[in-house]
């Protein structure tokens, strides 16, 4: 909140300087007083007309068109779309033309046992995800830290980096190359004259397999917020722990952990907010190889409803009621995260 | 005490060093065990976590090599090799380009790549248009900034949901034409965010001068702020691009014509879904599919590898971290 008054008072203030408003802000010099300004900040806001600042700032209402005029198309009316939920929906129809339904398709989706199954393997993967993701790339970025070879670090940096940048099927097709069932490891294990291991057709191993995939895919490229938040670290605690004779596991019990709290409260509680979102096009390019039963996520769950099946509303309201979660849980995270005194997420990408 | 003196006298000396003094300070240097890019508070290196850290990060940096690697090899090797080498090749010994003639001798690759190109191309330019004019509109203290803001914020804590998006496009008559493809991926918050920062880091006095001069709004952005953000606008539009080169599932419910395939979405089907390539491609001559299947691959592989070196200096900018860090 104090961020926000910070703000629209320096929106204020900057706005007395522009020529429009130039003759008001002469009134009151004199006050310096944290109140005072913000009172002589108010002041000239008021007077200027709405057809004043029409008149000064209409190149950057123009400037706001396109993106507006993108956010109504392909974010809020499909929002408003999602009335479907509650109804039988027809295409036929439209959405004038079709019957009304009341919760009648978030009842059936509770009485979906197949619901329930994306359901779970949402929660199951998103658990694998927190327990075996989550920690590389903390701890690939202590290691990268501690290196003192520059261009070592530069080298690794940019290779581990790249796989984000690789599409999801692309990656998908890597891993079936070396890992599938005419891949080079299984090739190569059948040359040796022993039994082959389907590792990416196996429903049992399937989250373990899928967390590999990420870890490969994004653990490199996660590595840059910690590295970010590393280097904001004052090196002089290090020096003054050091000639202290702190060796270099107290130095980062001590120094480094305490200087990444943080960013690692407010990422892990991001990720718990999230818990509903595990990923989709992974898990939809392995929906077959692998099976329902193991690969379907609620994401998935939706698509093969409502797309696939013709069942609009279903799974619209499959949709819907992830979407609805999801968000109250990210607010719920952003509650604990202000709790515990960190910045959360809202009020960083606000203010920076 | 030595220590610091040769630390000194190499920056000194840096100036006008010959090579054979450069060499002379790293031997002396190495014979005092000293590492001038260490600091002197730090102990010294211990072989054991050297070689633990070796052992990480050679084992992290060979998972990411020998895939590439596998599959541009094998896409490149002749018959004879794979055969041989029962269907994987780490190092092509006679390079032969058999597999790519194969797939680029019928229309559907060509096409594949074009439309690829033409969403990617069209996409980034829309998208960086949209983007850097809502973040700079956004930046500066103007009407209506807030609200419009807040609009944008609030798309990073909800989605619209699959089907309605599905049915917007359909009913905006976008369904199997190349817009599909790029109109919807044109702006994202994340970016925009990005961008935006960065634009409120320029000094306030830089763009009251210009106004002060008489530069409009428009003019301001144009000569003052673009210029000054070109790293930026480097990684947001790599960003945008990669997006939209990436993109197989919008294609994947969007589009049925065939002719309007982008290059992933033909890899998804035959690699990935190991569709029969004979029958959708046209292909009459036959290298083994092993390497037709690797070729396809590295043709989507490779304009990323191609373009991604020349960006990736600017993550380093502090362009993203800067963002990060709020």
């Amino acid at each position: 909140m104090s961020q926000l008054q910070q703000e629209s008072a320096e929106q204020l203030a900057a706005s007395v300087e522009l020529p429009g408003a130039a003759p008001v802000s002469e009134g009151k010099p004199g006050k310096k007083s944290g109140k005072g300004h913000q009172q002589q900040a108010d002041i000239p806001l008021r007077k200027i007309s709405w057809r004043t600042r029409l008149g000064r700032d209409w190149q950057m209402l123009v400037m706001m068109v396109p993106g507006v005029l993108f956010l109504a198309l392909f974010f809020y009316i499909p929002i408003l779309g999602n009335v479907i939920a509650f109804q039988d929906y027809q295409p036929f129809l439209g959405i004038s033309g079709s019957d009304w339904v009341g919760l009648q398709n978030f009842v059936d989706l509770y009485f979906n046992p197949d619901f329930w199954v994306a359901l779970r393997n949402t929660i199951v993967l998103a658990v694998w995800q927190l327990v075996l993701f989550f920690p590389v790339p903390l701890g690939l970025a202590l290691i990268v830290d501690s290196l003192v070879s520059n261009k070592l670090r530069r080298w690794f940096q940019s290779l581990v980096y790249l796989p984000h940048f690789l599409s999801w099927v692309l990656v998908i097709a890597l891993f079936q190359q070396v890992l599938g069932g005419a891949g080079l490891v299984n090739n190569t294990m059948r040359d040796l004259g022993l039994d082959t291991i389907p590792f990416m057709t196996n429903p049992e191993t399937f989250p373990l397999l899928a967390t590999i995939q990420l870890v490969w895919k994004d653990a490199g490229w996660a590595m840059i917020i910690f590295l970010a938040s590393l280097a904001s670290i004052d090196g002089t605690l290090y020096e003054a722990a050091a000639a202290d004779g702190a060796g270099r596991w107290r130095r980062m019990w001590h120094i480094t952990l305490p200087g990444l709290r943080s960013i690692i409260v407010l990422l892990l509680i991001l990720r718990i907010g999230d818990i509903l979102s595990v990923g989709f096009e992974q898990f939809l390019l392995q929906h077959d190889a692998v099976g329902a039963g193991a690969a379907e996520v609620l994401d998935t769950f939706t698509y093969f409803a409502g797309i696939v099946g013709g069942g609009w509303s279903a799974g619209a309201a499959a949709g819907l009621a992830k979407g609805v979660v999801g968000a109250l849980l990210i607010f719920a995270a952003n509650k604990v995260a202000h709790r515990l005194g960190e910045p959360g997420i809202f009020q960083k990408k606000v203010g920076s | 005490m030595s220590v610091p003196t040769i630390t000194k006298s190499t920056k000194e000396s840096s100036m006008t060093a010959t090579l054979s003094d450069r060499r002379a300070t790293k031997r002396l240097n190495k014979e005092l065990n000293y590492n001038p890019g260490r600091p002197a508070w730090k102990e010294p290196a211990s072989p054991l976590y050297n070689a633990i850290k070796g052992v990480v990060l050679g084992g992290i940096t060979l998972s990411i090599v020998i895939p590439l690697l596998l599959v541009i090899s094998t896409s490149l090797a002749d018959d004879e090799q794979l055969i041989a080498a029962g269907g994987f090749v780490l190092w092509p010994t006679h390079p032969s380009f058999a597999a790519y003639q194969a797939i680029f001798s019928g229309q559907f690759m060509i096409r594949a790549l074009g439309v690829s190109a033409f969403i990617t191309a069209v996409g980034t330019f829309l998208a960086l248009f949209i983007t850097i004019t809502m973040a700079y509109a956004t930046s500066r203290p103007v009407m209506l900034g807030r609200p419009v803001l807040l609009l944008v914020l609030f798309t990073l804590l909800f989605a619209p949901g699959l089907i309605p998006m599905f049915l917007m496009v359909k009913q905006l008559g976008l369904l199997n034409t190349v817009w599909s493809l790029i109109l919807p991926g044109t702006f994202a918050a994340f970016n925009f965010v990005v961008m935006r920062s960065f634009f409120m880091n320029i000094p306030t006095e830089l763009i009251e001068a210009a106004r002060i001069d008489g530069a409009s709004d428009f003019m301001i952005l144009r000569k003052v702020v673009l210029p000054l953000s070109k790293a930026v606008i480097a990684v947001v539009g790599l960003f945008y691009a990669v997006g939209f080169w990436n993109a197989f599932f919008n294609a994947m419910i969007y589009i049925n014509d065939q002719t309007l395939y982008p290059v992933q979405l033909i890899l998804r089907n035959y690699v990935v879904q190991g569709g029969s390539m004979a029958d959708a491609i046209g292909v009459t001559s036959t290298p083994p599919p092993q390497s037709m299947q690797m070729a396809i691959v590295v043709v989507a592989l490779l304009p990323i590898l191609l373009v991604y070196p020349f960006l990736q200096k600017h993550f380093t900018k502090g362009v993203i971290t800067g963002a990060i860090k709020g």
